[in-house]
């Protein structure tokens, strides 16, 4: 009881001080919208807006047809470009995809010669280059079989193929990413700002007033981990509202409470390991050396741009031991797939289990470290 | 236009710190060549004024002549910038602590561009001046007080200025250091006539021996002239008498001299015990063998300078550091147990200022009411009552960092004792503050030990104040020298006053101990100042030896903090490899499972064309359709494959069964990938089918011919791997200059820049040039471990690469500098580097997302940030085969961006402080 009130008293502390650090406030607010609504709504794996060009050295019904079936959402309007154009926009990755369509070709196309339409493709594009020219491959197929035939309708095959997509119809892209982003901004201030608040006072020496107090290590330490989080769970519950179902327009179907739930437990685990890290840093420079090495790859390996199942397998196994994995498996599964407590379970224990044991490595190193 | 005689004019100087002034009105000329004191308590505005007077602090109202020129115009500044030299408040503060004595001096000597012999011939004259010539090889951050004071003096000293303007110079420093200092400026304005030396002080008693004085009050002169002038016009015998009578009436009330009444001694037992306490740092002995005694009630006082072990000692008692060897006891308890009940026992006040700034007055005192457990009834009452013993009744609702210094010692009392401590442990509490509030502080301790019987243990450097403790131990180099009564121990040595009896000690033991000081007592008699010509007229603009100077000094801490240079080393390989590995955009492996109503031979057939792709992985089938939203929602599949019943018989009546593919959206790009992969299959099927039946395929009428230029098996890894080049090389560079001028900044070594002639560009040239040699050093790690380890072949312009990588670093080595001038916090800078590089290198530089497909905001993004240029470059050598010709608008734009960018830069960098 004590100690609760000790750790609320001195959490209400590092909330004033958050309150007087204007160009902080100004990065958090800039974190959660910018960083989150532009990357996912202009970026992503998926194929959008691909650039075409197309050499047009027919000039006929046929090649003008195909042309204007190019279009959005997978590819931007195609632009026609000279032939000897070709090899200055491949090198200078203007265009991912090059059309060529050659003289003469409506005429061969009705005599049957079978013509030949050349797509040269970036191949350092390795996202777009497969998909897009898998696309535009049955894109101009379907045109010419349709200028022959006069309807879409092909054959019946032996199989049909009935393709339905759950939870995301069109496969919006934006949806997905802008909770990667979301995530991302989570885990980059839950382990800053708890490691710089912590260091701060190691720097001011005002840690050393508060260990002669009658505190204990614990109580500074839960204080700065609940204070910090509950800036960042603000933050992050009004970013999902208004930036991500707000401005993406993301349906969120799931239980908003039971995100929160997981949130509170990825926070704690996040700031055990920003915690863990102020008592190895010296000063802050160090720790800001020291963060960028562990930040940076579990936040972006944690499965949100490769998907876990196609890294190598040390990387998975790795990964599992990284709270950021577990974080994004139970927001999607709670955002997007509406899941409950019963699914999710095994994230909240992985990331308490974390959390606990890189607290208590931190409370092991504290004393010795903050003399 | 000046006045014969004045070196310095000054009319009608104001100076704001938001609302607060800090200087008003002040109108003062100083007469040329003496030493001339400000003195006054602290916030009073010497540190402000002495500023001004430099041109470190930028004028706001009136008007200042130095040396026959308007401080306003930035070409006088320049001018005579080498004519004035200024040592900032606080001990070292000028002095780069990683680097050694004779560095020091040197950087200085080379800053002012002076030939190899001749800055030999300086440093040696100013170090044997000082004394510092045995301690040339160490760092400054390991010299005494005294030592750094001296060091700043030499530093300053090396170009010869016309004018020395020192900040409280010997605050913190032992009364021999301090005797010392003041011999050695005595001898300086003897040995150079013309030299004007301006000092600010807070000790009152130092002032007697100057020229010429200048006393200030709350921003403004309250009277100037010589020492005999003023005490006259007092009519009292001491200065500090002097300045108390010239006050205005309401800040002299409650004033008066008082003197610590008798203890009455009480016999129940030890409050304090050290018993052999000693501190060991590595082969440094801190605190060396000390042992004492204090009884209750006692005030119990500990004398020495910076750095003699006093605060270590203390630490030891408070439990805060544990012994080498020896014990300490308080009330005849182990501190070692360290009890919560011991510890409540306690009050105690730290050096560094121990208060949250942030918070205001009610606010501190309420906190630390609750974090001694106080009962939440009581605490309104009881803060009432600190408040009125404290006299902070007025400024209850003020937040705390803006009060004068002088209440937030009181406040910091207050703190420390909210809870009624037994003891009182208080590390220097009224360093700077002024002697008034002194005074005060000082009958409040009184108090609270007569009154209430509570031990006091402080520690000071002022002998007043030593002079009212019921005992004192004298402490130097980690040993207490004596331990008396302060009567007894003036008396024991047959001196005055404890000063003297101090130093009396202080000498003994040096004589015995027979240490390495060398003592000034074997007068030196070189002089410190020389008038030789200055060797090169300096570029005012540019300067190629400054800028050389300041490269090797910031190369030098580079090599001091391994740490920082090691990890810099490491991290940009290993950021490479764990992405290399990590990061791909070939999706294989997706596991899916199957929902067969069939059972047949033609439906498990047709599921191996799946079970056999490497892009596929199958789970457990499942029985029934309930179970897909379960297994989805898990993530234990991502895609169901659901045969319909009769499906072998359809096919062979010809009924196109349909196949059920349902897919798990949530992670679109992996989707449509999928989507794919599974009509690539079906169809492969299909052919295979067709070959075994006589189901006709249609004939094309035309063929699409993919060409995979310059990647032909679309391997994403020749394009990911030599793409994250521009991804590390941006954020390892950016991180380790973003905390350059910042930490200059909060270091205090930036007054550095403000009052010596190097300029804008080579400050910030001399920052960034050391950490471009050392990640162009990283580059060549990360080359080959694209070369070797991850085996891409390089097909391109290996000039090219190089010199984009180059340009590259250069412009995310000159992005952390931007971070860092518009950031005041270190926090700010490591979190503004984070948010400003790790998303666009990311996902705008076309790594991911090729950037002719970027749309909105980040396509803007791309398009300003550097990584997208530099990516060009990367892959473009490695795995496009190209070079310079086809390059030249990425190195243009590089080169666009690094040039906007150090304007900013240097625009937003103030020469001056505001």
């Amino acid at each position: 009881m004590r100690m609760f009130r000790h750790i609320y008293r001195l959490g209400l502390k590092e909330l004033i001080s958050f309150r007087y650090d204007y160009v902080l406030i100004v990065l958090v607010l800039y974190s959660f919208t910018v960083m989150i609504i532009v990357p996912a709504l202009g970026t992503g794996l998926q194929m959008r807006d691909a650039a075409v060009a197309y050499v047009d050295e027919d000039q006929s019904p046929l090649s003008a047809r195909i042309r204007e079936a190019i279009r959005k959402p997978y590819f931007k309007e195609p632009r026609e470009i000279a032939f000897h154009d070709i090899d200055r926009v491949m090198d200078r990755s203007e265009y991912t995809f090059v059309i060529h369509i050659p003289g003469g070709f409506q005429k061969d196309v009705l005599a049957g010669r079978s013509p030949v339409v050349r797509i040269d493709i970036d191949a350092t594009a390795a996202g777009h280059a497969k998909l897009g020219t898998t696309y535009l491959t049955r894109i101009i197929t379907n045109e010419i079989y349709t200028y022959l035939h006069g309807s879409e309708k092909q054959a019946a095959l032996p199989i049909e193929l009935n393709i339905r997509v759950s939870y995301n119809q069109n496969r919006e892209n934006s949806w997905f990413m802008s909770l990667v982003f979301l995530n991302h901004m989570i885990t980059l201030l839950s382990i800053i700002l708890p490691a710089a608040a912590l260091i701060k006072e190691k720097e001011r020496g005002t840690v050393e007033h508060l260990l002669v107090m009658p505190l204990v290590p614990l109580e500074i330490t839960l204080a700065k981990v609940w204070a910090n989080s509950f800036i960042i769970a603000t933050g992050a519950m009004l970013s999902l509202l208004f930036a991500v179902k707000g401005v993406i327009g993301a349906p969120l179907h799931g239980s908003i409470f039971l995100f929160f739930i997981g949130t509170m437990f990825f926070l704690f685990a996040a700031s055990a390991l920003g915690i863990f890290l102020a008592t190895i840093a010296k000063n802050l420079p160090q720790a800001g050396l020291l963060s960028m090495p562990i930040i940076v790859p579990i936040s972006m390996l944690n499965g949100g741009t490769t998907p876990l199942e196609s890294m190598p397998v040390f990387l998975q196994v790795i990964m599992k031991f990284a709270p950021t994995t577990h974080y994004l498996e139970l927001s999607a599964a709670v955002l997007f797939r509406d899941a409950g407590i019963a699914v999710v379970w095994p994230q909240l224990l992985a990331m308490a289990a974390i959390g606990t044991v890189l607290f208590i490595g931190a409370m092991a190193r504290f004393r010795a470290t903050f003399r | 236009m000046t006045s014969s005689g004045s070196i310095i004019r000054i009319q009608g100087l104001g100076h704001r710190y938001k609302k607060r002034y800090a200087l008003e009105n002040i109108d003062l000329e100083i007469p040329a060549g003496c030493r001339v004191g400000f003195i006054g308590p602290d916030g009073v505005g010497k540190s402000t004024l002495l500023g001004v007077i430099a041109g470190q602090k930028k004028i706001q109202e009136g008007h200042v002549h130095v040396l026959g020129g308007d401080m306003r115009s930035g070409a006088h500044r320049l001018n005579v910038c080498s004519e004035i030299a200024y040592i900032p408040q606080g001990l070292g503060q000028n002095l780069y602590a990683t680097l050694s004595v004779h560095e020091n001096v040197d950087f200085f000597g080379r800053l002012f561009g002076f030939s190899r012999e001749e800055r030999a011939e300086r440093i040696n004259r100013l170090l044997t001046a000082t004394n510092l010539a045995p301690f040339s090889q160490r760092p400054a951050g390991q010299l005494s007080g005294g030592m750094k004071q001296k060091l700043g003096l030499c530093c300053a000293l090396i170009h010869d200025p016309e004018l020395l303007i020192m900040d409280e110079p010997t605050t913190g420093v032992d009364p021999l250091s301090r005797r010392q200092f003041w011999e050695l400026v005595a001898d300086m304005s003897s040995h150079h006539q013309g030299m004007s030396i301006l000092i600010a002080t807070a000790y009152m008693e130092e002032a007697e021996h100057l020229d010429w004085l200048v006393m200030m009050e709350s921003g403004r002169v309250l009277a100037s002239g010589t020492p005999e002038e003023l005490k006259q016009k007092a009519g009292k015998a001491t200065i500090e008498d002097a300045y108390i009578a010239l006050l205005p009436e309401e800040k002299r009330y409650g004033h008066h001299a008082f003197t610590t009444p008798p203890r009455i001694p009480v016999s129940d037992g030890s409050a304090i015990e050290a018993r052999n306490l000693t501190k060991r740092f590595g082969d440094f002995t801190a605190v060396d063998d000390v042992s004492f005694t204090i009884p209750r009630g006692e005030i119990f006082g500990f004398v020495g300078s910076n750095g003699c072990g006093k605060t270590t000692t203390m630490k030891m008692i408070t439990g805060l550091l544990p012994p080498t060897r020896g014990e300490a006891y308080l009330f005849g308890n182990s501190i070692e147990a360290g009890s919560i009940e011991l510890r409540k026992r306690i009050g105690y006040m730290s050096q560094m200022f121990s208060l949250y700034g942030e918070l205001t007055v009610r606010q501190n005192l309420e906190m630390h009411a609750h974090l001694f457990d106080l009962p939440s009834q009581a605490i309104p009452v009881r803060v009432g009552e600190m408040a009125a013993l404290f006299g902070l009744q007025e400024v209850m609702d003020d937040q705390t960092e803006r009060l004068p210094l002088g209440i937030r010692q009181r406040l910091s009392l207050a703190v420390a004792t909210i809870h009624e401590p037994e003891i009182l442990i208080l590390d220097e509490p009224t360093s700077g503050v002024d002697p008034v509030a002194r005074d005060h502080f000082w009958e409040l301790l009184i108090g609270l030990s007569r009154k209430r019987g509570v031990t006091i243990f402080v520690t000071t450097h002022y002998m007043n104040e030593a002079n009212r403790c019921d005992r004192v131990a004298l402490m130097s180099m980690g040993r207490v020298l004596a331990c008396e009564s302060p009567e007894r121990l003036i008396a024991g040595r047959g001196c005055h006053t404890l000063e003297e009896a101090f130093i009396a000690y202080m000498m003994d033991d040096i004589a015995r101990s027979g240490t390495a000081v060398v003592e000034d007592d074997e007068k030196q008699s070189v002089s410190l100042t020389v008038s030789l010509q200055k060797s090169h007229k300096q570029g005012h603009f540019f300067d190629i030896y400054r800028l050389a100077a300041l490269v090797r000094r910031e190369t030098l801490e580079l090599f001091r903090d391994p740490v920082r240079l090691i990890t810099s080393f490491i991290i940009t390989p290993f950021l490479l490899i764990v992405f290399g590995y990590g990061i791909s955009i070939d999706i294989d492996n997706v596991k899916y499972t199957t929902l067969d109503y069939d059972q047949t031979l033609w439906s498990r057939d047709y599921l191996e064309y799946f079970s056999g792709s490497r892009y596929f992985s199958d789970k457990e089938p499942i029985r029934s359709p309930s179970e897909i939203e379960h297994g989805f929602q898990k993530g234990t599949y991502t895609m169901v494959i659901e045969i319909p019943p009769g499906f072998e018989r359809d096919i062979k009546r010809g009924r196109s069964p349909a196949v059920g593919i349902l897919m798990d959206g949530t992670m679109p790009f992996r989707a449509e990938t999928t989507k794919n992969y599974v009509e690539a299959v079906h169809l492969s099927y299909l052919r295979d089918l067709a070959e075994l039946s006589p189901v006709p395929v249609a004939h094309s009428s035309a063929q699409v011919q993919p060409r995979y230029w310059y990647n032909p098996l679309v391997r994403s890894r020749y394009a990911v791997v030599p793409g994250l080049l521009a991804v590390v090389l941006m954020l390892v560079p950016a991180m380790l200059t973003a905390i350059g001028v910042v930490r200059e900044k909060e270091l205090g070594s930036i007054t550095n820049f403000y009052s010596s002639p190097m300029t804008r560009l080579e400050f910030l040239w001399g920052k960034q040039i050391p950490y471009i040699a050392v990640n162009a050093l990283s580059f060549l790690v990360l080359l080959a471990v694209i070369l070797f380890l991850f085996k891409i072949p390089f097909k391109g312009s290996y000039p090219a690469l190089v010199s984009g990588a180059l340009l590259y670093i250069i412009v995310s080595t000159g992005i952390g500098l931007f971070i860092s001038t518009f950031t005041q916090t270190q926090i700010a800078a490591l979190v503004a580097a984070f948010v400003i590089t790790l998303v666009p290198s990311f996902d705008f530089s076309g790594l991911i997302t090729p950037v002719s497909a970027l749309t909105g905001g980040a396509k803007v993004m791309s398009l300003i940030f550097p990584a997208r240029y530099f990516l060009s470059i990367s892959v473009g050598t490695f795995t496009k085969g190209i070079g310079f010709p086809e390059l030249v608008w990425d190195f243009f734009f590089l080169i666009i961006i690094y040039a906007t960018l150090k304007v900013m830069t240097v625009m937003l960098l103030k020469k001056q402080d505001t």
